[in-house]
């Protein structure tokens, strides 16, 4: 491959971004008709990855790279071997059938091309994400999917159910993705190393590292959340609020399986530790079953759908926990094969609930006649779903029995489990695929037919899709398979999925009793859905309420913390303000012993002890002031203390400005005070007034000790020196105070007279509004009706 | 030599946060005209103190003969005087404002843009 | 306050006080004083006369609201940065022009425009804070 066409991938990663701005005003100009020409462009990308497979499946990995941030090491660094291509191809491929499928859905709709551009932009970030090599740059794409999923699933953002499910979702993965960073910047600060590729190389790199187990917490919390592992599972059946063109794109084979794909990426890193294959199985499994349960539980199609989607992610983070190669291989498999079914029958249940109008499965029925097509593609899928030759499904479930069984740990425990769970999912696959079509007609609220190209496209392929796969198993093997599976292992392996079993083993066994199994329970669904409906109830508690009851906890904790922090009691922030700067500037003295040496006595001359005590004499008596007008003399006093304070100590030119500022301070306090009350007494009780006090002293003892502190240190006359130097001999100004203030810094001076001009400005403003009267004023409440027609929209 | 003006300074503050601290505005308003002057005199003692000796060159040299007290910290409390001013006769001007508009001059009371008994946040979605 | 004797000597000491400033002002480059100082002392004299005649004849008297004084102030201020620039200088690096006029020594700056604004805005801005606080009291 030349090094243009692995360039080119660059330009793939980012073709849905310009996608998302072309959509909307083609969506103006052709309505619904723009999902042709916009699917070209996931078409393309689906292209320009199947020029990888051959190269990638024998055993070549490309990388791709331009630089974003490189001071920081941050480049814009994609890296195609099996995993990510694998991952590519079924983005991109299931990608340009959700298109198609959305402009289908959403015939008509008034935001159908702000979807489209949601749709892209996930695209990309998906991507991006499972092709990012750099960290960072994976990261980013990571929380990119989090934030369009936010937006995909709160597409319907007028009804309460939309709104919490989105925001549910970008908590959820938000925070897991939060730390994954903390576990990326964990490795690249320890191994120095923030590029995948050449983490790769060295599998050891971090199994060694000291920080092995919070980095592998943080990336399980990133990848547990995204892949919605019990107990992080409820965000995604929440998420079928969405429209289902996004169900099938992001809760089948995109979004979700982006904890998977992490899982799959870090295996040569993590897998096999004791962490690794303790962790895994017991989530996935715990995952797998909870997830199964559920979904008997529900009535509607795309519930169902989501829980068991929940279940296959658990039986996948399961399989890659025991990091036994035959496991990885029916991960691998299985993957692929879930992607391809899910997807169909997502859209499936999509098509029925768009036809008909509902998708409970309980008032649906007989629509085989109505809508033949839909009905051979859910069949289709179905098969695959409940691992039924010959369909890519059932040798996905072949090879990861095979490899439940062959486990190094806990064999019999996996195999049951799996056992378990892929029985409740031929009940599933069966309740969504046969219950709606065969049986009597219902009536249905909408007058149910067969819907357009557009809607059926898409399941009629990913579910053929599957037979496919099946029949040329050897091929699939061999391209797909194997090259994902190198990734996972780390090393070049090849594989043999056989189609049909040459002779009867253990996992031929176990499927049939899988199947018995599962159609004994199908015959039972209604009796079963009882029982857990009961026992659920009488749990009464599940984490979809506790995150309810955490946004609440959040929401009223805060509050609290604000009514104490800001009880809108000014005195209590000054209070906590002075009491910080009293700790700020006591505290480095305390801690450090810093304190300055203990000074001499100052010598001073009499008149100068004379001015420092005419000073204290005002301060003491504004503190004291009984009236308005002692308290404006007594600081005067103090002000005029400090001009001459100044003038002793060589400032004429500040001892003038002083005595101006002074002399107008009067004249202004003077005349706004004859408005204002000086209450004849501080009406501090003893008590505030000793707490009020000892703040004001400690602040006070801490600046004098920090200046006696500061004036001890050596003084740096650098800058005062070469201004007295060159005050006239290029300024030409005696007066070095003022050739400063025009000259030298003549910009601050500047900014400062615009200062005092807007302050004017600002004062007369002030007393020239008339604003309306700020007392106390209800707001108006929303009137009832507004919020129902919001609701109700 | 500067210790004594520190110690008069650490006076000026502690009053200045005293009278702040009150919830009178009038008497908040008299603990930042005080402020202004502590922080004031803090950057010129900072400086360090030159007694009697000010920055200005003879008229017959080019630099001046003796060591003058430092320039610097001069310049940049001159115009810090002049805004201080500006700001506190805005703040007086704001003060008075606010006892018009509000009728109350106890800082407490003022709960206009925090009011009192203010209704939780929406709780939904 | 408006005692007869301060109401007739308000305006002459206001003046007065004007003239000091401007002295104070143009002397600031080599001895104590500067724009800042001129300036308050300038608005101090408005203050002074609005208290004694009333707010009234003082803006008669000045013709020009004062506010208008410290946005030409600002504005000349900025001017006097320009020329710098034609120079390929600094913006507000100082250009000097000194000659001899009539046997006098007269050194004409940029820092000296400056000044003036800087004059021109305390006094417009500090005076008109006065005598709007002062027109409050009177009416």
């Amino acid at each position: 491959m030349t090094q243009a066409v692995i360039d080119t991938t660059i330009l793939a990663v980012l073709a849905p971004f310009l996608a998302a701005v072309l959509a909307p005003f083609a969506t103006r100009l052709l309505k619904h008709n723009a999902a042709w020409p916009l699917a070209l462009i996931p078409a393309w990308i689906f292209l320009h990855f199947t020029g990888f497979i051959g190269p990638v499946s024998d055993g070549e990995t490309f990388v791709a790279s331009r630089s974003w941030a490189p001071s920081y090491g941050i480049n814009f660094s994609f890296y195609v071997d099996g995993l990510s291509m694998v991952f590519a191809l079924l983005i991109s491929g299931i990608g340009t059938f959700i298109i198609l499928y959305a402009g289908g859905y959403l015939k008509g709709h008034p935001q159908q091309g702000r979807f489209f551009s949601f749709l892209f932009l996930f695209m990309g970030a998906m991507l991006g994400l499972v092709l990012g090599n750099n960290l960072i740059t994976l990261f980013v794409f990571w929380e990119l999917t989090s934030i369009t999923s936010f937006l995909l699933i709160g597409f319907g953002h007028l009804r309460a159910a939309s709104r919490r499910a989105a925001i549910q979702a970008l908590v959820v993965t938000g925070g897991g993705g939060l730390a994954l960073l903390a576990g990326f910047i964990l490795i690249i600060s320890t191994t120095g190393q923030i590029e995948m590729s050449v983490l790769l190389q060295s599998p050891d790199i971090l199994r060694d590292n000291p920080l092995f187990v919070p980095i592998f917490l943080l990336i399980l919390g990133g990848a547990f959340t995204k892949s919605a592992q019990f107990p992080f599972h409820f965000w995604l059946p929440n998420a079928m609020e969405a429209p289902t063109p996004v169900s099938a794109f992001l809760h089948s084979a995109t979004m979700v399986k982006a904890g998977v794909y992490l899982l799959m990426r870090v295996h040569p890193l993590f897998g096999g530790t004791e962490l690794w294959t303790t962790v895994l199985p017991i989530f996935g499994g715990a995952t797998l079953l909870v997830g199964t349960i559920l979904a008997v539980r529900q009535t509607d199609l795309k519930l169902m759908l989501a829980y068991t989607t929940v279940a296959s992610l658990g039986l996948l983070v399961m399989l890659i926990g025991t990091s036994y190669e035959r496991a990885l291989e029916g991960a691998v498999a299985y993957l692929i094969a879930h992607s391809l079914f899910k997807g169909a029958l997502f859209m499936v249940a999509g098509t029925i609930d768009h036809e008909a109008g509902t998708r409970d499965v309980t008032k649906l029925g007989g629509l085989r006649g109505a809508m033949p097509i839909t009905f051979a593609a859910a069949c289709l899928a179905a098969l695959s779903m409940s691992g039924l030759p010959p369909f890519f499904g059932f040798i996905a479930k072949e090879v990861l029995y095979y490899g439940t069984w062959g486990a190094p740990n806990a064999a019999m425990a996996l195999t049951v489990t799996a056992v378990v769970g892929n029985s409740l999912m031929l009940v599933i696959a069966a309740a969504v695929a046969l219950k709606p079509f065969l049986g009597p007609k219902v009536e249905t609220p909408k007058h149910a037919h067969e819907g357009p190209i557009l809607l059926y496209a898409g399941p009629v392929v990913l579910s053929v899709g599957g037979l496919v796969m099946a029949l040329t198993t050897t091929a699939s093997g061999d391209l797909f398979v194997g090259p994902m599976l190198s990734s996972l292992a780390g090393e070049r392996t090849t594989v043999d999925l056989p189609l049909i079993p040459a002779y009867i083993n253990a996992p031929l066994i176990l499927s049939i009793i899988t199947v018995a199994l599962g159609i004994a329970l199908y015959t039972q669904i209604d009796r079963l859905r009882a029982a857990i409906a009961g026992v659920l109830t009488a749990i009464g508690w599940g984490p979809d309420k506790g995150f309810d009851q955490f946004v609440a906890a959040i929401v009223s904790g805060s509050t609290a913390f604000t009514r104490v922090v800001q009880n809108g009691k000014m005195q209590t922030y000054m209070i906590l303000t002075f009491l910080a700067t009293a700790v700020a500037v006591l505290a480095p003295g305390y801690l450090a012993d810093a304190w300055p040496a203990m000074p001499r006595w100052p010598d001073y001359a009499f008149y100068e002890w004379g001015i420092f005590l005419i000073a204290v004499l005002g301060l003491i008596a504004v503190l004291i002031a009984k009236t308005r007008l002692t308290a404006i003399v007594s600081l005067g006093i103090q002000g005029f203390a400090v001009a001459v304070i100044f003038m002793l100590f060589g400032a004429p030119d500040l001892a003038f400005t002083q005595l101006m500022v002074e002399t107008l301070s009067v004249v202004i306090l003077a005349l706004v005070m004859t408005r204002l009350n000086l209450m004849p007494r501080d009406h501090r009780s003893t008590g505030a007034a000793i707490t009020t006090g000892a703040i004001s002293f400690a602040v006070g003892l801490g600046l004098t000790l920090t200046l006696i502190a500061i004036t001890q240190q050596p003084f740096d006359r650098t800058l005062s020196d070469f201004f007295t130097e060159y005050s006239r001999s290029i300024a030409h100004g005696r007066n070095i105070v003022n050739v400063i203030l025009v000259d030298f810094r003549g910009i601050d001076t500047l900014g400062e007279i615009a200062v005092v001009t807007l302050a004017g400005l600002c004062v007369l403003a002030l007393i020239r509004v008339r604003a309306p009267s700020l007392k106390r004023k209800e707001p108006e409440p929303v009137s009832k009706p507004e919020v129902k027609q919001m609701e109700a929209a | 030599m500067e210790t004594g003006l520190a110690i008069v300074i650490g006076l000026f503050f502690a009053v200045s946060v005293y009278l702040m601290l009150s919830k009178q505005l009038v008497r908040m308003l008299l603990g930042i005209a005080i402020l202004g002057n502590a922080v004031n005199m803090s950057i010129f003692l900072n400086g360090r103190l030159t007694r009697e000796v000010p920055p200005v060159i003879p008229a017959d040299l080019y630099v001046p003969a003796e060591v003058t007290a430092n320039p610097l910290p001069q310049a940049l409390v001159l115009t810090a005087i002049v805004i201080s001013f500006s700001f506190f006769a805005f703040l007086l001007v704001l003060a008075f404002r606010a006892y018009q508009e509000v009728g109350t001059d106890d800082v407490n009371e003022m709960r206009v843009a925090e009011p009192e008994n203010d209704p939780l946040p929406p709780q939904g979605y | 306050m408006r005692t007869v004797i301060f109401r007739t000597i308000a305006p002459y000491l206001s003046a007065l006080m004007v003239l000091y400033s401007i002295f104070v002002l143009l002397r600031g480059h080599n001895e104590p004083g500067g724009g800042f100082i001129g300036g308050l002392i300038a608005a101090s004299a408005l203050a002074i006369f609005g208290i004694a005649c009333g707010v009234a004849s003082v803006r008669r008297a000045m013709k020009i609201h004062p506010m208008s004084l410290a946005g030409f102030g600002l504005f000349i201020g900025t001017l006097s940065a320009i020329p710098a620039l034609f120079q390929k200088q600094a913006f507000m690096t100082s250009q000097w022009l000194e000659f001899r006029f009539f046997d006098v020594d007269v050194a004409l700056s940029t820092p000296l425009v400056f000044d003036i604004g800087v004059y021109f805005v305390v006094v417009g801005a500090i005076g008109s804070i006065a005598l709007a606080l002062e027109e409050r009291e009177s009416d």
